[in-house]
């Protein structure tokens, strides 16, 4: 979707601001809101390309004005109701339906080591690559409305295929409960000058992590 | 945030002052998952602990300085980071499919996730706020000179700069450049060198 999540290359969004020694948390709740995200996606009621587009589907301006745990805790409350894990009412209410059955938490403390273990994005199965590396590529002109990780600085701009990652979960179609779709993933390189025009570095570059739908041949080599 | 009277104007830089709104609202959910039984408390306290406590930059560092004692280990690891990094005993979550991008004397690289705030938690921990604000997100692929001149750092012009958008799930670590003046330095001394900073690329590793 074309939200204001996809910031790359966009102005007016001020200096950055540098915290010397700044602690993993600013406060507790912020603590507790990572791990209720982490610790209700053991539910397995949605997967992490579902909780990426939750985020980026909070109201622009909201989006804009909340830290980042606090966009986490909204994302969480979103998908918990989306899910039927809790109703609209219990959260407003802050109190279970009476009589609502008492669930077995999904994670317990001793499998927080193995939850931690991870999850591989990657998936082994024989999928043909469609390009190879050192071939020039385009990024597609697309504007799906749902979940992408194709940033729009990179649409329509040409490149080149860096490496192949092998074969990944394809985000598009993940995020809505699709199918996985698994598909080669390439760092991508595009020449500064190729996104932001002649006034950028002739030096510098920006490499892009893009899936097979995402590209396509490129007629011409870019002009690098 | 506490009341301040009228013309008056705070030095004092209240870095992520925290509302009391967002503080209840976790409050009230939490609550509710734990009365519906959806989540285990200790489980919480246990991840928190994970991030707070296990898991920080201190890994990256120790990866680094193994790359700069040990040339075999360095080729692994710009080969196979995922596989390298395993050997010293770091992985798992936000950590599945890494790789390490070298610095030298004419290149330099430089991390960030523009569309959300992707990061290798299993070799630095979690991102600081800077990482995941607008301003280096929307700033670090237009204007990377202008960020690392932001964090002090002036790269001359004949030096390459490679932004790495972290778009997909592979999650990359600098491999900075060892600084002059450390042949004698142990791993360990090294390893205490090496910041978090410079491992995303905004910092130079100096004696």
């Amino acid at each position: 979707m074309n939200g204001v999540h996809d910031m790359g290359g966009m102005h007016g969004m001020g200096p950055i601001e540098y915290e010397k020694g700044e602690p993993v948390f600013h406060a507790r709740w912020e603590a507790i809101a990572f791990a209720l995200n982490r610790a209700m996606g053991v539910w397995g009621k949605w997967n992490l390309d579902a909780s990426r587009h939750g985020i980026e589907r909070l109201p622009p301006a909201e989006y804009l004005r909340m830290s980042y745990y606090e966009k986490w805790t909204a994302r969480l409350e979103l998908l918990l109701v989306e899910s039927g894990l809790i109703t609209r009412d219990e959260l407003g209410n802050g109190k279970a339906a009476p009589g609502s059955p008492r669930a077995t938490p999904a994670l317990m403390a001793a499998q927080v080591p193995a939850l931690g273990k991870g999850r591989p994005a990657s998936r082994d199965v024989p999928v043909a690559p469609r390009f190879r590396v050192g071939q020039d590529v385009r990024a597609r002109n697309m504007h799906p409305a749902g979940h992408t990780r194709l940033p729009r600085y990179a649409r329509g701009r040409q490149g080149i295929i860096d490496r192949d990652h092998g074969v990944f979960v394809f985000p598009d179609t993940n995020a809505q409960f699709l199918g996985e779709k698994p598909q080669h993933v390439y760092s991508v390189r595009f020449t500064a000058r190729e996104l932001w025009g002649e006034r950028a570095s002739p030096r510098d570059s920006v490499f892009v992590d893009l899936w097979d739908d995402y590209l396509e041949p490129a007629e011409m080599p870019a002009g690098r | 945030m506490e009341a301040r009277a009228a013309g008056e104007h705070s030095h004092t830089h209240e870095h992520q002052a925290v509302p009391s709104d967002p503080a209840l609202r976790v409050k009230a959910l939490e609550s509710l998952l734990i009365e519906k039984g959806l989540v285990d408390p200790a489980a919480l306290d246990a991840l928190i602990d994970t991030y707070e406590n296990k898991i920080g930059p201190r890994n990256g560092a120790r990866v680094v300085a193994r790359a700069w004692v040990d040339p075999a280990y360095r080729q692994r690891l710009l080969a196979n980071a995922t596989a390298a990094i395993g050997e010293l005993g770091y992985g798992g979550t936000q950590g599945e499919h890494m790789v390490a991008v070298e610095n030298g004397p004419k290149v330099h690289n430089l991390i960030v996730c523009t569309l959300c705030s992707c990061y290798p938690w299993s070799v630095l921990g979690l991102p600081p706020v800077w990482y995941k604000s607008a301003p280096y997100r929307s700033r670090s692929v237009i204007d990377p000179r202008g960020v690392l001149r932001e964090f002090g750092l002036e790269l001359a012009e004949d030096v390459e700069v490679r932004v790495w958008d972290s778009t997909a799930e592979l999650r990359y670590l600098v491999l900075p450049e060892r600084p002059a003046g450390t042949d004698r330095l142990g791993e360990e001394e090294l390893a205490a060198l090496v910041t978090r900073d410079a491992m995303i690329g905004v910092a130079k590793v100096s004696v």
